[in-house]
């Protein structure tokens, strides 16, 4: 399952997108992210809770703030760079 | 002298409905589904897997309350009890305050088996459209989610959003997109869509002489392409549904099919007897769930 956190507002859109299918939960990308906006969290997929990667709900809808000095528009954030099994990329356009 | 009472333009119908031909025994796997939404609260119950009743009301302050109400109401003329139901899965933005719940699940998911279980496999692509947030979700044929976004930072576009607009025109919210399609020529979208900003952008139309139905097409066509940005980011795969209060909102739903080049499989006439209602769709996807879920903990 892939989910999109973010939103898209007036002044473009911001997402960082994790695909829990690829998701292992180790975790490494919740020690990387200078801003603590990643955490583990249960996720229900296929009747199985699942822990996997997730940006915390207080940084969902101040994305663009939060991870804005990681400068996600080049997709080498250190949560990409972390992430072995491929789960994480960023969708970052500004208008 | 009382004051007469002022209307509620914003008010919709709170309703339950029994399917006809539809019983229960005691041998059969009762589920209910309970979403507790930001505007409305949901119950939905299954009998093995089959849609049986379900009840809408509107959200209160107290959200347990909401949804033993919503439950209750659900239940109202089947001759069953909440002791009767085998496993009772929550769901909704206030799904953690639902007390009797077995499990609490993501609407997301939810939505996706709800929308799979009301059109069947061949559905892909549900836009649900809630009182405070929108979701584009992409599915598999078993209802399955693939990828979804949550758009709940801005209530433009949303149920409530149509709510503050109904009241501001004094059009009632159940005739809002009937009456936004009657326009000439579509006009312009609006290009503040701010619920906030609403009754300014608003008034200053209405003030250069646009007609109500005018203004209304202006905003809701602004929805629309909002809605379209958001299903697309996704990725469109047909088919098509829309679900939540807004799936019934005719307007958004043609203008939505205008943007994206794509009809959307025909919404079931939720006001007649025997018919599903695409609000429930969360309800009766978490009811689903709930029975997978109580099998499978019989299995061990």
């Amino acid at each position: 399952m892939i989910t999109h956190y973010g939103y898209c507002d007036g002044s473009g859109e911001y997402y960082i997108v994790i695909d829990s299918d690829k998701c292992t939960g180790c975790g490494k990308c919740v020690q990387k992210c200078p801003q603590s906006a990643l955490k583990l969290e249960t996720e229900f997929i296929d009747l199985e809770d699942k822990t996997v990667a997730a940006i915390s709900e207080e940084h969902r809808k101040k994305i663009r703030y939060t991870c804005d000095s990681c400068n996600p528009e080049s997709n080498f954030t250190p949560c990409i760079l972390a992430c072995e099994a491929k789960a994480i990329s960023c969708v970052w356009n500004t208008q | 002298m009382s004051q007469p009472k002022e209307a509620e333009f914003w008010r919709w119908q709170e309703y339950h409905r029994i399917m006809p031909d539809k019983k229960w025994n005691n041998k059969d796997i009762i589920t209910a589904g309970v979403d507790v939404g930001s505007v409305g609260s949901k119950a939905a119950i299954m009998v093995n897997g089959e849609a049986y009743s379900w009840g809408i009301i509107r959200t209160g302050s107290n959200s347990p309350e909401s949804a033993k109400k919503a439950l209750d109401y659900a239940l109202e003329g089947t001759g069953l009890k909440v002791s009767d139901l085998k496993y009772i899965v929550g769901t909704g933005y206030g799904r953690v305050n639902v007390p009797m719940a077995n499990k609490a699940i993501t609407e997301i998911a939810c939505h996706a088996k709800g929308a799979n279980y009301i059109w069947g496999s061949s559905v892909r692509t549900v836009l649900d459209v809630g009182g405070q947030d929108i979701k584009a979700i992409r599915i598999d044929e078993t209802g399955r989610v693939v990828s979804f976004l949550m758009n709940d930072k801005c209530a433009a576009g949303t149920g409530r959003g149509m709510e503050v607009f109904a009241d501001l025109l004094q059009i009632p919210i159940e005739q809002i997109g009937e009456i936004s399609l009657k326009v000439e020529k579509e006009p312009e979208p609006v290009s503040c869509t701010c619920v906030a900003f609403a009754k300014t952008e608003a008034m200053g139309l209405l003030r250069k002489g646009w007609t109500k139905e005018k203004v209304l097409a202006a905003y809701t066509r602004a929805m629309a392409v909002r809605m379209a940005n958001l299903i697309n980011r996704v990725g469109l795969e047909k088919e098509l549904v829309i679900t939540g209060g807004q799936s019934k909102n005719i307007g958004i739903v043609r203008r939505i099919e205008t943007i994206l080049g794509v009809k959307t499989l025909t919404m079931p006439n939720w006001r007649e007897e025997g018919s599903l209602d695409p609000m429930v769709a969360g309800a009766l996807g978490a009811a689903s769930l709930a029975r997978a879920l109580y099998e499978k903990a019989q299995k061990g």
